[in-house]
């Protein structure tokens, strides 16, 4: 999908030619002009980040606290970091040696792949994924390899599926539960099986659980907590979305020491530390932010009730998505691709909302709906979008 | 359920029974009474709009701050008096407050003149009101947790992946 030709084409290189450029560019032209446009299009929490925590980084910067970090991050940050993991899901992993903080779980992920990976390893994930996923892979001269997943399962993967992909080039996992685009979760017993498989394989499984404080039924399992997997396992976590953290870029990679070590050679030369304001405002939310993560976990919670069973009634069959902020209907009785019906929405009805298809070929005949966005614009996107069906129904 | 719903209100009156009952995961039926209950306990007073009055036209108003030192009745204590004072109208808020002195009003207006005319003809003269200190009120920056200015807020990105 290159653009026109250019004399400048021959200067860019294979790897960058070999990630496609994203599936909603058009999307972005489109929306340049438009008005009253509701965006249930969005990735992020609709709140501000709790102003206790933004004053923890004001305050570092009024006391000049605007150097580098230590490569790994702040040693208290790592310190805190260790110590939640403890507390939530009883696993141990030192502060030093063993966790990385990173500019969001975004750098984390392509740290992994890049310290993994050889040319040809392949990966196995599942489709839909999250846009970064075959990317990092593909960047890291790795390959991706998808398993299909769907709604039937409420797109949640089987540990068979997964083995029955496994090759003699696979290295590794990558799993990302609760799910952007799908907001699926894992069962435990589901994950335990996983487990079962990455080990008797001897495959890494890098496990992205940003959305983990968003599970709205039962707790999140961490998969780092199943027994025996710690040698397996790159767990990557960070403060984005619990805390409504997304500009602030800052997250963290937690793995055994070689990893990380390799992983921490790749971070220095690349990005040195994670911005020291951010780190700091890192170490407020732990130290104090639970508080705002529940009220605002609460608060999705009813947003999320309120858009699936609107889906649902509106004809767009919807299953019940336990994690992230995404609701992920099937467009199929108005016959359409997702990206014709994101594109007549958008235009006919001024909703935006993301193709399912750009997370995937399983995303086809579904539309990303992220439910982080006031009450009112949620009813009124769904009265819209009721309408727009009404129009388009087969 | 009853705090699941209070908090729903509480925050937007607007909400349909409808709509809580989807949030709560009760019936709407149920929702219904749990209001009508709440309302009859007392526990939901009364569903109001938080107001910017500045930036409507016309109906100017004044708000002040009076703390007013009181010597408390023998039986009633500060009760008997407060229960005097929270009868006028202009009185949107009143409180009993620990520190130098006992009752803190918050009173709206629509003139300067008329909130003297209340402290000087109406307040100072009800028994046991000993002292007052009226403070006007220059700005509103927050009330009842809502920025009065500034509401536009941060853009977000449309589209995020």
């Amino acid at each position: 999908m290159t653009a026109k030709k250019s004399p400048l084409d021959k200067f860019i290189s294979k790897r960058a030619n070999n990630v496609s450029p994203s599936g909603i560019r058009k999307f972005f032209d489109l929306l340049q002009d438009m008005e009253n446009v509701i965006s249930l299009g969005v990735g992020e929490p609709d709140y501000a980040t709790p102003w206790h925590i933004s004053e923890a980084a004001v305050k570092s910067l009024e006391k000049g606290y605007t150097m580098y970090t230590s490569n790994s991050g702040i040693l208290e940050l790592r310190n805190l970091t260790s110590q939640y993991l403890k507390d939530k899901y009883g696993i141990s992993y030192k502060p030093e040696g063993e966790i990385l903080i990173t500019v969001g779980v975004s750098e984390a992920l392509d740290l992994a792949m890049r310290a993994i990976l050889n040319p040809g390893d392949e990966v196995i994930m599942t489709d839909p994924h999250y846009v970064a996923y075959d990317a990092s892979v593909i960047l890291a001269e790795g390959k991706p390899v998808m398993v299909r997943t769907s709604a039937k399962n409420n797109f949640a993967v089987e540990a068979k599926d997964i083995e029955a992909k496994i090759t003699a080039k696979t290295k590794a996992i990558l799993i990302g539960f609760p799910s952007n685009p799908t907001g699926a979760v894992m069962t435990r017993q589901k994950l335990l099986d996983l487990a079962a498989v990455a080990k008797k394989h001897n495959l890494m499984v890098i496990s992205d659980e940003i959305y983990a404080r968003l599970t709205y039924e039962g707790e999140h399992t961490c998969f780092a907590s199943l027994p025996g997997v710690k040698n397996n396992t790159i767990l990557l976590g960070g403060f984005s979305k619990a805390y409504a953290m997304t500009g602030w870029r800052v997250g963290y990679a937690v793995a055994p020491p070689e990893i990380i070590a390799a992983m921490t050679k790749i971070h220095q030369y690349t990005i040195m530390c994670a911005p020291t304001p951010a780190q700091v405002a890192a170490i407020e939310a732990l130290k104090t932010g639970e508080p705002d993560v529940v009220e605002m976990v609460e608060d999705y919670n009813r947003r999320r009730k309120v858009i699936v069973k609107g889906f649902n009634d509106i004809g767009l069959p919807c299953f019940e998505p336990k994690g992230a902020f995404y609701a992920f209907p099937s467009i199929t009785p108005t016959g359409m691709t997702s990206e014709r019906f994101s594109e007549a929405l958008l235009k006919e009805e001024k909703v935006a909302v993301v193709p399912g298809s750009a997370f995937g070929k399983c995303g086809e005949g579904f539309i990303r709906c992220c439910y982080a966005t006031s009450l009112a614009d949620i009813e009124e996107a769904l009265n819209r979008m009721e309408r727009f069906v009404k129009k388009h129904k087969k | 359920m009853l705090k699941d719903i209070l908090k729903i209100l509480e925050n937007d009156a607007h909400a349909s029974e409808k709509q809580i009952a989807t949030m709560v995961g009760v019936s709407a039926a149920e929702v219904t009474n749990v209001i009508k209950q709440a309302e009859k306990d007392r526990i939901i007073l009364k569903y109001k709009t938080v107001v910017n009055w500045d930036k409507a036209d016309g109906d100017e108003q004044v708000w002040a701050l009076i703390e007013v030192k009181v010597k408390p009745e023998p039986e009633a204590g500060f009760d008997a008096i407060a229960s005097r004072v929270a009868r006028y109208e202009q009185v949107r808020s009143l409180y009993l407050a620990s520190g130098t002195y006992d009752l803190l009003l918050v009173v709206v207006d629509k003139s300067e003149h008329k909130v003297a005319d209340f402290v000087s003809q109406n307040l100072a003269h009800i028994d046991g009101v000993q002292a007052t200190v009226t403070h006007f009120v220059l700005k509103r920056y927050k009330d009842d947790g809502e920025l009065l200015d500034g509401g536009e807020g941060v853009k977000r990105q449309q589209v995020v992946l």
